[in-house]
């Protein structure tokens, strides 16, 4: 398959995952939505090292992964620090930042 | 497997094109559809395991094309680690927490869907007119010859050494974030044994809570036990099945309600018959 059709997959998967962030109001399941878009964002880059013949996108999609988990990890603590200050995951009820 | 795995020649995959193409929509399909459905379920537990089913689909495309290293990376460090602390902050949040269906901003789902629209039409368009190449015909990259392995350690322990670097000062920092956020500070002193014994003693429940099961008139975990009284305990079944039932419409104390009584009327009848029984013998 040439690079052109891994790209515009990417793209589908990156909007879904992007109308997911918008739509969902379950913190985890907001994290899990941009999860995808970063797996579309690799996608690409792995179809467009492909297509350049090197393999510079490839690391770059390998720093995405290790960034990726470090924002997972962070984020992740956050919604529990959240959790168990409201006692809820959604986003309505995060509103106010301090008290 | 391996030798898909292992290709090098042939834009990095000596797959069989015909393989490859077909091999390219049934993955897409299949990630494209669990994606959706990911979007549109209602579990959070659900929705990580079609984000796993993505997960893996992508790994395998980046196998196909000649990247085995990201492909195993990819099923390691996702669905190996990100996918099952998704799971594990899920299980210590509940399990149970369902979105709810209420929108708090009027519209906010048609116009995400909308926007969502323009933005795949935008960006599908905007790619239909760039000029992407086929696939190059194999990894010429000087840092490519031995294999993609050798090829991706040369580039990042040369080109991307200070990437590399600061990646791991951002892992240390993230490690640490972590243990930050997730500490809870102790508010009070620690309480001891004889402390739990007063405060048990204190609460008027000084027997274990009774298990599911104990004088169960039915077998099924959401029916309440019931006590030697006669009566039955909410605190027999688990509130995450309770809530379960009560999102299903079931109601398993009307049943348990039924068959007490039905039970007694059973006791009344037989008393009735034994007297009557009695009166006869005499």
């Amino acid at each position: 398959m040439s690079p052109a059709h891994y790209i515009f997959l990417s793209v589908i998967l990156f909007t879904i995952g992007g109308v997911g962030v918008l739509v969902r109001r379950n913190a985890i399941v907001i994290f899990m939505c941009i999860e995808l878009m970063l797996n579309a964002c690799n996608l690409a880059f792995v179809a467009f090292a492909r297509m350049h013949g090197n393999l510079d996108g490839q690391v770059v999609a390998f720093f995405v992964m290790v960034v990726a988990a470090a924002e997972v990890v962070v984020g992740l603590a956050i919604l529990m620090a959240i959790y168990r200050a409201r006692k809820s995951a959604s986003v309505d009820d995060a509103n106010l930042l301090k008290y | 497997m391996t030798h898909l795995l292992l290709a090098q020649g042939g834009g990095g995959t000596n797959l069989d094109a015909d393989w490859s193409v077909s091999f390219f929509w049934v993955l897409s399909v299949l990630a494209v559809g669990a994606a959706l459905a990911m979007i549109f379920m209602r579990q959070a537990v659900h929705c990580a395991l079609m984000l796993g089913v993505v997960m893996l689909t992508l790994a395998v495309m980046y196998a196909m094309q000649g990247a085995p290293f990201l492909a195993f990376v990819q099923i390691i460090v996702y669905t190996g680690a990100v996918l099952m602390l998704f799971l594990f902050v899920m299980m210590l949040i509940g399990v149970s927490s369902v979105d709810s269906l209420r929108e708090t901003i009027k519209g906010q789902r048609a116009w995400a869907g909308i926007g969502g629209l323009a933005f795949l039409i935008l960006l599908i368009v905007g790619i239909g007119h760039a000029s992407i190449g086929s696939a190059s015909a194999s990894f010429s990259s000087t840092a490519n010859q031995a294999n993609n392995l050798t090829g991706i350690a040369k580039l990042i322990f040369t080109t991307y050494v200070y990437p590399f670097e600061v990646t791991s000062a951002l892992l240390i920092t993230a490690a640490l974030g972590a243990m930050v956020l997730a500490h809870r500070e102790r508010t009070g002193p620690k309480l001891t044994q004889r402390d739990l014994s007063r405060q048990k003693v204190a609460s008027g429940q000084v027997a274990p809570e009774p298990p599911p099961g104990v004088y169960a008139l039915h077998d099924a975990v959401d029916l309440p036990a019931m006590l030697p009284d006669g009566s039955t305990s909410d605190r027999s079944v688990s509130k995450a099945i309770s809530q379960r039932d009560l999102s299903l419409g079931r109601e398993p104390q009307e049943e348990v309600a039924e068959d007490l009584e039905a039970g007694q009327r059973i006791d009344a009848e037989r008393a009735i018959e034994a007297a009557a029984l009695g009166g006869e013998s005499e």
